[in-house]
């Protein structure tokens, strides 16, 4: 059988003023990605933006599920400028990231994933990515991750994975 | 993995790693027409745990999304699996459950909309056990810019003596495109 889960590339955060992550020049020769993300920010509970190929147009959009300790809840937004498919705060957050079929050009691109903050609050998100020209012909070849309102504290860490399959 | 992958955020510091070997591939079915049952067979119990991940859109109907069904062993009997799950749809989180069923569920696993399809990602833990029954979980949602669903599944084949060797998915017809890749956790 063929091994596969493959490293592609991690990110660990030094010093206290970066707000985005990039993985660039990502290989179309995997099936799925997986970013693995242990992270926390200089402020509050904060989603991270995910985005695709530089794009910051309105060509996102997603639905979560979460609790917070007292209720489980459901939001969504449509047409947004990201996923917000990540979760941290200035205690510790993790989450799992799958962006399925990513290199394909007929879709539109779906992301899963499943994020917690313990301090927080855990969570679901299933995330659309419709390209940014509105077609579905968008390979996914780079991926931004940012906290919107603060920096990353160091030690921060991001890990990119390839999945193949056979 | 690619000698060419970039990375670049301010004071970062990154490396690439060595591939390691506790996740192969084990078969994938990417579908050239509509078909309503996919099914892997001759599953290798040499592993500990299995993962199926899907991309998968049934027969387009609108902005809708469906659930999948899954079974083991061509066991499709009533009262064999159970299931429960947590769902959000954008504006409310619910619960689910159902029980004596013949297949298991993955709940939103499935798009029912133009160029969107689901995503899933199935655990089938300790498949090749003979002593207690099989429990899988999923992790399945679909988003069409306004509508969808995000949901977390459980599920139990109450077979506690029988090893999978084969695994069924079914729905009413997936559709071309819709791909399924069946992977060994070592």
């Amino acid at each position: 059988m063929a091994q596969t889960y493959t490293p592609l590339a991690t990110n660990t955060v030094s010093g206290s003023s970066t707000s985005a992550v990039s993985f660039t020049s990502i290989p179309q020769t995997y099936t799925d990605l997986v970013i693995v993300a242990n992270t926390s920010n200089s402020v509050s509970l904060e989603s991270l933006a995910l985005t695709f190929n530089g794009d910051t147009g309105t060509n996102y959009s997603y639905t979560r599920l979460y609790g917070n300790g007292t209720n489980a809840i459901s939001d969504r937004a449509t047409s947004a400028a990201y996923i917000a498919a990540l979760l941290n705060s200035n205690t510790i957050g993790n989450s799992i990231i799958h962006i399925m079929n990513y290199a394909n050009t007929t879709t539109y691109k779906t992301t899963i994933s499943r994020t917690g903050d313990a301090s927080n609050r855990t969570s679901a998100v299933v995330g659309l990515w419709r390209g940014s020209t509105g077609s579905a012909t968008q390979a996914i070849t780079s991926i931004t991750i940012t906290v919107t309102g603060s920096n990353y504290v160091s030690g921060s860490t991001f890990s990119l994975y390839g999945i193949k399959a056979a | 993995m690619s000698p060419i992958l970039g990375i670049y955020a301010s004071q970062i510091s990154g490396h690439l790693w060595a591939p390691t070997g506790a996740y192969e591939s084990i078969a994938t079915t990417t579908l050239g027409s509509g078909t309503s049952t996919i099914t892997f067979s001759s599953i290798p119990s040499t592993y500990t745990h299995l993962q199926i991940r899907v991309f998968a859109q049934e027969t387009v109907s609108g902005a809708g999304f469906d659930n999948m069904n899954i079974y083991f062993q061509s066991d499709n009997a009533s009262g064999n699996y159970a299931v429960h799950s947590l769902s959000g749809d954008g504006s409310t989180a619910f619960a689910q459950a159902a029980t004596s069923r013949n297949t298991a569920l993955i709940y939103n696993a499935l798009s029912q909309n133009t160029s969107i399809f689901g995503g899933a990602v199935i655990d089938i833990l300790d498949y090749a056990s003979v002593n207690k029954n099989k429990t899988i979980r999923a992790l399945a949602g679909v988003d069409f810019n306004g509508s969808g669903r995000i949901g977390l599944s459980s599920g139990v084949w109450l077979n506690s003596s029988t090893a999978i060797s084969s695994i069924t998915l079914t729905a009413s017809n997936f559709t071309t495109y819709s791909s399924f890749a069946l992977y060994g956790i070592r």
